[in-house]
């Protein structure tokens, strides 16, 4: 004999609930494709117009000596190393400041140091909001203005450092917290004093955490064209020199061939040809910078997997 | 040479809170001594008064003395640091180092104190310690993988193993087979039994049964009344504590009239 399901039992469920839960999958996945869609799209058109100059031969061996928008080739070597030497510089500086105030507001400001961590804390939040722009004005009127220097690469990295303090902060503090205080704990109760404690037993533990909001940071400074555009000269030229001269950058080598993508019009062999040299090389140093940032993370979160005993 | 605890006039506070009232005890060495009682009425607190981990806390602090064979570890030229070099605490949950192998896990508390001890040493002192933690023959051949992969109980008695590496004379245990399951338990209570010819143990239980067998005092903490700071009620020989003891509350938690 089969049994019938009656109307209430626990098997049944209403119709309202199921419309409701349709609704919602819906639209899930539709902001899940809307979000999706601007990345992938970008990520397809930078690679699709980038890919043809940046797999040209020399792409990574030189510069732009010499090459004007009348003429094809060079490479972007002078760019790529000119914005890795800034990124790094940057990176050197704000990482241990950063660290070390994360540090210092998750394990010392309690209780009666609460005044000097709130205040640190909103001075962090401050540097959040502040436009890259204003940054490198900052560091002209100091660096130029008052101490009387030149421009030069290093000021970028100054400015950059502002830019990213603040998001090495914030996520290295995440990082801290999440860290059970039941180890502290244990590490205090073998005799191990406090700085060491944090030292072996929680930067360890927070380690691929940390490393991770390093390389966000380094995601959000690598292409900002503001201190490029104040702080040091464009140079086509190689120039390993953080200290003197204009140097040259792969958002300055984009906003550079920019300038040039009207100027399509060409003497050949004397007849006229119309070329997009200057639109390949600008998405090629596109691209190029993209797949700087994501290696980057690659190679970050491979240090965090070797690191962390899994 | 395991050493000797005696508590004077001790006020523990949180703050402005007054958490426990005027607890005067004596623990002799080489001895097993459980603090019971019902849940908040302090016996944690004392607990981890007596190897100044109270004050980790932000504001907390103590009144009154608490003395290890004679010397006042609160006494302000004292070291915490030091204090706790001496006397040992195992958790109620086990907490091994996640980032750590089994093998330094046990040696944590040696490398990471000042000097440095050769390798052949440090070997040595972590076999001793496993051995004693009765874990050596269940992870020596995997002292390097990583100490999160052990089961509970191996997990709680490799965290005894690395509390006794360091050579402490007290070893305060709090609550230690709360997160277990009855065999690991059994595992810890034999090993009590084999680790107290060494060292004063202390150790705080909620499990009434767990204290008969295990210890030779018993301490009765309960509250004052409701809102009122926790207090030492009865402490005594275990026997005496189980059978007949002196004070009216101590037998109405005893015999289970409440809490």
């Amino acid at each position: 004999m089969t049994t019938a399901t009656p109307a209430n039992s626990l098997a049944t469920i209403s119709s309202v609930r199921r419309a409701k839960d349709r609704a919602a999958t819906t639209l899930i996945w539709l902001s899940f494709g809307v979000a999706l869609i601007p990345l992938v799209w970008l990520l397809w058109t930078v690679a699709a117009r980038g890919l043809h100059a940046a797999t040209r031969n020399g792409w990574f061996t030189r510069s732009q000596r010499g090459i004007t928008y009348r003429d094809p080739g060079g490479g972007a070597w002078h760019a790529a190393v000119g914005t890795i030497e800034q990124v790094a510089l940057c990176t050197a500086i704000s990482v241990p400041i950063a660290v070390l105030v994360a540090i210092y507001l998750v394990e010392y400001g309690q209780s009666s140091q609460r005044p000097l961590a709130r205040a640190t804390t909103f001075m962090v939040d401050i540097l959040t909001g502040i436009p890259s722009i204003v940054a490198s004005l900052f560091i002209y009127a100091a660096f130029v203005t008052t101490f009387g220097g030149q421009r030069a690469g290093w000021l970028v990295s100054l400015a950059l450092v502002m830019l990213m303090i603040p998001v090495v902060v914030r996520t290295t503090e995440e990082m801290l917290k999440l860290v059970p205080n039941e180890l502290r704990e244990a590490s205090y109760a073998l005799g191990v004093p406090k700085w060491k404690t944090i030292v072996r037993i929680v930067l360890p533990t927070a380690a691929s955490g940390i490393i991770t909001g390093v390389v966000l940071g380094i995601a959000r400074v690598a292409g900002e064209t503001a201190p490029l555009l104040i702080l040091v000269g464009y140079s086509p030229n190689r120039n390993y020199n953080l200290f003197s001269g204009p140097q040259g950058s792969l958002p300055g080598m984009i906003k550079d061939e920019f300038a040039n993508l009207g100027n399509t019009h060409v003497l050949i062999n004397g007849h006229p040809a119309t070329v997009h040299w200057a639109a390949n090389r600008m998405w090629g140093a596109a691209l190029t910078l993209i797949v700087l940032v994501m290696a980057l993370n690659l190679i970050a979160r491979l240090i965090a997997r070797r690191s962390k005993v899994s | 040479m395991a050493k000797r605890i005696d508590a004077r006039n001790l006020n523990i506070y949180y703050g402005k809170f007054l958490a426990v009232a005027d607890v005067n005890l004596t623990i002799a060495p080489r001895s097993v001594t459980a603090f019971i009682g019902p849940s908040g009425c302090g016996k944690s607190t004392v607990l981890r008064t007596i190897n100044r981990m109270h004050e980790v806390i932000a504001g907390a602090r103590v009144q009154g003395e608490v003395l290890m064979d004679g010397e006042n570890i609160y006494a302000p030229a004292v070291d915490p640091v030091n204090v706790r070099r001496t006397i040992g605490m195992v958790f109620q949950r086990p907490n091994p180092f996640p980032t750590m192998s089994i093998y330094d896990n046990v040696a944590a508390g040696l490398k990471l104190q000042a000097g440095r001890l050769k390798r052949d040493e440090l070997d040595g002192v972590v076999e001793q310690s496993l051995r004693s933690a009765n874990l050596w023959e269940e992870v020596k051949d995997r002292l390097d993988k990583p100490g999160a992969g052990l089961s509970g109980g191996q997990q709680q008695r490799l965290c005894i193993a690395r509390a006794i590496a360091v050579q402490p004379q007290v070893l305060l245990m709090d609550e230690p087979c709360s997160a277990l399951d009855p065999i690991s338990t059994l595992a810890i209570e034999d090993l009590i039994q084999s680790l107290k010819e060494q060292y004063t143990i202390i150790i705080v239980t909620h499990n009434m049964q767990q204290a008969a067998r295990v210890s030779e005092r018993t301490a009765f903490f309960n509250l004052a009344g409701v809102g009122q700071p926790g207090q030492l009620v009865e402490i005594d020989d275990t026997q005496k504590i189980f059978s007949n003891p002196s004070q009216r509350r101590t037998e109405d938690y005893i015999s289970g009239r409440f809490g």
